[in-house]
């Protein structure tokens, strides 16, 4: 790509340094934002751009900031830096490489939605992010673009970190409300939706990491401008994740629409050895197993094209699986990570991710019978629709898709038993 | 012990500033990696007792904080804990085999302390570091730090350089 929009410090290295990052344009949205537009056209650009959630469930931004209520005050703005879905490590390069951007996104959809106070609450792995994210606040601080009566108006800004301290499930917004409140991190029902009743039962915005890291761009340039990249439907770029089975793991960034096969054989180098790719999980470990056909190594990544091939975008954390990869072995891994990060609220999820693991254990080590699949099948099943918050229905994807698309790898290792 | 507001007052200050005067309990997450740093790497039920006396809670309520999330720890280990992560993506590039070979070498388990105290070696999920496998965060009283694209070799020098650091 010709210029990068969010991994903006791999074409200016030294981007971190708030003098260097306001040579390149740094904080002149924010300005613009807060001294030439009502709150209101910030969010209606925004909604035009068609910017959509980079967390993983690629809502509408602008449409999120609109339905905070105006009955109910304070507002609050909350940076989701949960990341901890396995295979994503992309909000990380923004925050460690291009911390003003980010933080300046945070600042102006504080603006947007009139919020005086903004939270990032990053994962208690990130403790060396959130210092120096503290540190990065101080010089916006001191620069005068945080604090009181900013630009000379009456609009007033802070923003702190909050660290977690290791729980995938914060990643959750409800369940990261929870846990900022200084609780266990388990999810609330929904609805009432953040915008409405979010932090301290206040109206709050949440956004990923990266969904804020586009704003300033998108302000600066214009929504016009962003839709040049991406899709009619699913417009900009994205950062994708690569992991797994390939010579060059790694953040690329993109533009959505971008084929599986150019993410991994052009940018990612290929397989490793000169392997056969036999399959490609597009989010994590919440993927949906999707066999590296033809037909999906040529599908657009973007939020349309990939649930065609029975999958979800998500985060777009790619991990490629070759051919040496039992997809038995493989669910077994994501159901312990499933078991362990179950936060225990509701009983299909608790339970069900606690039998899954002891059936994939049996059957990945090769003492399971024929009919433990069936058993592992109809458990996975049965969670399904029936947990309270999306954990528990992450916790089956790939079981269930492993069992359907990839059934000789479970077959293989029940019968290598029976036969001895 | 004396309680942690006496102890370290600006600390304490600076962690309630961050939130609402009337939402104190937000707090209590930063107080606990206070706690745990006073006290060498675990919170005892003395120091619970004192972070929900700060904040407005009972002692109870802050130990289902510390038993909820896998960076508080209730419990004393090695000075170092030395937290692999071997989730999928990891896993893939050699995670597993990683661990199985550092914990020959130190002649434990995973879940173990090394007879010296000084290293625990154990498994966590995902670091958000997939690219740079095998990874592992290091944990001790004061914080974390990450180790990235790593190998039994360069683990043992780290290990013994610590050791190194204890004797001298």
């Amino acid at each position: 790509m010709a210029e990068y929009i969010l991994l903006r410090h791999r074409d200016i290295p030294n981007i971190k340094d708030i003098g260097v990052y306001q040579e390149h344009g740094g904080f002149e949205a924010f300005r613009k934002a807060v001294t030439e537009m009502a709150p209101g056209d910030v969010t209606a650009e925004v909604k035009k751009s068609g910017l959509r959630g980079r967390g993983g469930a690629g809502f509408p931004t602008g449409m999120k900031w609109a339905f905070m209520d105006n009955r109910n005050w304070p507002h609050y703005v909350i940076a989701n830096g949960d990341e901890s879905e396995p295979g994503t490590f992309k909000d990380r390069e923004i925050m460690e490489h291009n911390p003003f951007q980010f933080l300046e996104g945070v600042a102006i959809a504080s603006y947007a939605v009139g919020a005086n106070r903004a939270y990032v609450y990053l994962r208690g792995e990130f403790w060396h992010i959130a210092k120096w994210l503290d540190q990065k606040i101080a010089e916006m601080e001191a620069a005068g673009f945080l604090g009181d009566n900013l630009f000379g108006t009456d609009y007033s800004l802070r923003i702190y970190t909050h660290l977690g301290a290791g729980a995938y499930i914060c990643g959750e917004e409800t369940a990261l409300m929870e846990s900022l409140e200084g609780k266990r991190g388990q999810p609330r029902l929904r609805p009432p939706f953040p915008p409405s009743y979010g932090l301290y039962g206040k109206p709050t915005v949440i956004n990923n990491v990266e969904t804020l890291t586009n704003v300033p761009m998108i302000i600066a340039r214009g929504a016009d401008w962003y839709r040049t990249y991406g899709t009619e439907k699913s417009p900009g770029v994205k950062l994708f994740s690569l992991s797994g089975r390939v010579n060059k793991p790694g953040n690329y960034e993109l533009p959505l629409g971008t084929t599986f096969r150019e993410l991994i054989f052009e940018h990612g180098g290929g397989i490793i050895d000169g392997k056969k790719i036999k399959a490609i999980m597009p989010a994590g470990a919440s993927s949906s197993l999707l066999p590296a056909t033809d037909e999906v190594l040529d599908t657009p990544m973007d939020y349309e094209s990939v649930p065609k091939m029975g999958g979800m975008l998500g985060s777009a954390s790619v991990i490629v699986l070759d051919e040496t990869v039992s997809i038995a072995w493989l669910v077994k891994k994501t159901v312990n990570f499933f078991r362990h990060e179950s936060c225990g609220k509701c009983t299909p999820c608790r339970e069900g991710t606690y039998w899954m693991e002891r059936l994939t254990g049996r059957i990945a080590s090769g003492e399971g019978a024929l009919q433990d699949v069936e058993t592992l099948y109809s458990v996975a099943k049965q969670i399904q629709g029936k947990t309270f918050c999306p954990l528990g229905e992450f916790s089956t994807m790939a079981v269930v898709t492993g069992i359907e698309r990839f059934r000789e790898d479970f077959d293989a290792l029940v019968k290598a038993e029976a036969s001895e | 012990m004396s309680s942690l507001a006496e102890k370290y007052p600006d600390e304490v200050q600076a962690i309630l500033a961050k939130y609402p005067a009337d939402q104190k309990r937000s707090a209590v997450m930063a107080l606990l990696y206070l706690a745990q740093r006073d006290n060498g790497g675990y919170v005892t039920k003395a120091a619970m007792e004192d972070v929900g006396n700060i904040v407005g809670i009972t002692a109870n309520e802050v130990a289902g904080v510390v038993g909820f999330y896998s960076l508080y720890h209730d419990k004393p280990a090695g000075k170092y804990r030395l937290q692999v992560c071997t989730d999928v993506a990891c896993a893939l590039r050699g995670a597993v085999q990683f661990v199985e070979e550092l914990c020959d070498n130190l002649g434990i388990k995973t879940g173990e302390t090394t007879p010296d105290g000084l290293i625990t070696v154990e498994e966590v999920k995902c670091l958000a570091a997939c690219d740079h496998a095998p990874v592992f965060q290091v944990q001790t009283a004061d914080g974390l730090t990450y180790h990235q694209d790593m190998n039994v070799k360069a683990t043992l020098e780290l290990i013994e350089q610590w050791r190194k650091e204890e004797t001298s």
